[in-house]
């Protein structure tokens, strides 16, 4: 009884509360209308359709494309240079008509840092510290094509091994680079699991890469004459581990996302290139062969002996963003190949050219060898001469085409260095990818073609 | 001589680029230009690297331009993919590419004087800008 007794006096306390605010509003009672004007109005002339629609229940698509509007309703509209979605610092000035873009302009040029002018003044020796910074997230293809290059204007081949090695360490970097297109990329569409799943298998790569080169970007590894350094002791097993995690992980972002109904509604149909238009605009690499069109330079203009392993090219006609983001996980999977073969058919043997005048003599033979000494003091002072003449190598970065014009005049620097980058041309395809699609697209389309401003300014 | 490099003159250089593309070089990948400052004369030089994918095959053109007016056509309406590549030699090297839509600079700042890459622009003539670091004037 005594429960019942505090039960009612603490109702009797809340109903004086709600008394107090009845009485004091204007009607009284229960059912008081707003004294809001604006609200006042909606009621009057509210209808089903209009309560349906402030209940949430009927969604109004309004969104209509509409052709005859003036130029007044055109809005220029400024994305980046500072924006996460931009994959670094590129600046896109957008026309905007309601959500629509009608035109738009990439502004490049805010991380451009004279690489071009300095690879000048830098012998052929010191070269790939250069390059290596230009595309960083495929640091090792860099220096690959700039090696490729002066060793065809001296007109040397290097040994097995060392082109064994070039293969394992670009297509470990092509896994690498692919992941964080794939993280960045499901980030920018907002599956940010995405994000830290590709992040997270990046750094199994980047451990191994440390482990070999002794820096995570930036290695330096590949040089004109064969690689810097051997592969480390026991270098199998974080292969193998490599190997046998990757394909798991990859299972789980196709468990995640390829049947997710969002992912495929975000990406599917949208930001089409056609194969005429990649020609046209120079499109290579993973937006190309997602316009149906197989062009690899690894099999057709095949580099450092990968004409000799065994793996496909993936090719999707679809040509659209779920294409190029689906042509890179299938890319995954045949350079995993690829590493696998390389592992198991590496080569005994010198991991450089012994041209004493080339590469360095090995530090050891510094103590007991006069002549080493001198070849060491050498190519660390002067570097080494390259013969007259131009030579242009391409090879198939992660993005595509990337190639290396350099013009010798003999001495030991170049006289002119020039890298073409495959991001720098494919964001010429942008204008044509966002163009009259909405601007909820525009970031999709940008993360699909994966530009590097690295490698775009340069 | 390597049959993929051709040497041709200012005249010659747009009608033999449209010939490349009637026989099937659909990709233009490469434009840069070379500064041969007190090498050769004339002083710029043009290479541009076209890609056949049907015949896998590559050729390289080369031409000069003249020192007066340092201008050569362009060949964006041939090849779209030249746009911005014209516009980087532009930018770096000075050279008016003429009948191109935007020829503005693409890397350095609008208001920016002189031409980087020419190889008498040396590098470092603009002093870095350290925090307190004393005024020289």
């Amino acid at each position: 009884m005594k429960s019942k007794d505090t039960k009612k006096t603490g109702f009797d306390k809340f109903k004086n509360i709600l008394d107090f605010w009845a009485t004091n509003s204007e009607e009284g009672g229960w059912n008081i209308s707003s004294t809001d004007e604006g609200s006042q109005k909606m009621l009057e002339d509210e209808s089903d359709k209009q309560v349906k629609i402030q209940m949430g229940s009927d969604v109004v698509d309004d969104f209509v494309i509409d052709e005859d509007t003036s130029d007044d309703e055109r809005m220029i509209v400024n994305m980046g240079p500072q924006h996460p979605s931009t994959h670094g610092v590129l600046r896109l000035q957008a026309e905007l008509e309601g959500e629509v873009v009608r035109r738009v302009k990439p502004i490049i040029g805010y991380l451009h840092t004279g690489m071009e002018k300095t690879g000048e003044e830098l012998n052929y020796f010191q070269g790939p510290t250069n390059t290596t910074r230009m595309d960083y997230l495929s640091p090792l293809f860099n220096e690959l094509v700039f090696s490729l290059t002066t060793e065809k204007l001296i007109g040397i081949e290097v040994p097995e091994r060392a082109k064994t090695i070039r293969v394992l360490m670009t297509e470990l970097n092509r896994i690498s680079s692919h992941l964080v297109a794939l993280a960045t990329g499901g980030m920018d569409i907002g599956a940010l699991s995405m994000m830290i799943f590709g992040f997270r298998e990046r750094e199994l790569i980047l451990n191994f890469f440390e482990k070999t080169t002794g820096l995570r970007m930036n290695h330096n590894y590949i040089r004109p004459g064969g690689v810097a350094a051997d592969l480390p002791d026991g270098w199998q097993k974080d292969v193998k581990e490599i190997l046998k995690i990757i394909p798991e992980k990859l299972q789980d972002y196709d468990d995640m996302l390829l049947d997710n109904p969002i992912w495929k509604g975000r990406l599917q149909n949208v930001g089409i290139l056609t194969t005429e238009e990649c020609f046209a605009y120079g499109v290579t690499g993973p937006g190309l062969r997602a316009s149906g069109y197989e062009w690899d330079l690894r099999k057709s203009q095949p580099y450092s002996g990968i004409e000799n392993y065994d793996f496909e090219i993936p090719v999707l006609n679809e040509g659209d963003v779920f294409a190029r983001w689906r042509v890179k996980v299938l890319e995954i999977f045949e350079s995993l190949k690829i590493v696998e073969q390389a592992m198991e058919k590496m080569p005994k043997g010198p991991y450089k050219v012994q041209d004493k005048k080339i590469t360095p003599p090995p530090r050891k033979r510094l103590d007991e060898s006069m002549e080493a000494l001198i070849h060491h003091f050498k190519i660390y002072t002067e570097g080494f001469k390259v013969p007259e003449g131009d030579a242009y190598v391409a090879i198939e970065s992660p993005r595509g085409e990337l190639g290396c014009y350099i013009v010798s005049d003999g001495s030991s620097k170049p006289y002119r260095m020039h890298v073409r980058g495959p991001s720098f041309c494919n964001l010429q395809a942008l204008p044509v990818i966002m163009t009259d699609s909405p601007i909820a697209d525009a970031v999709a389309a940008i993360a699909s073609l994966d530009p590097v401003i690295g490698d775009v300014d340069r | 001589m390597n049959p993929e490099i051709i040497e041709t003159n200012l005249d010659d250089y747009k009608k033999l680029v449209e010939s490349f593309k009637t026989e099937g070089f659909e990709m233009m990948v490469d434009l840069t230009a070379v500064d041969w400052f007190r090498k050769k004369e004339p002083r710029f030089e043009i290479i541009v690297q076209l890609l056949s994918t049907i015949h896998n095959e590559r050729k390289t053109i080369k031409v000069f331009v003249n020192d007066e007016d340092l201008t050569i056509p362009s060949i964006t309406d041939i090849y779209p993919s030249a746009n911005f590549y014209e516009r980087e030699a532009y930018d770096m090297f000075g050279i008016i590419f003429s009948d191109h839509p935007d020829l503005t600079r693409i890397l350095m700042p609008d208001d920016w004087q002189g031409y980087p890459l020419r190889k008498n622009y040396g590098s470092g003539r603009i002093p870095v800008q350290f925090k307190n670091a004393p005024k020289v004037d």
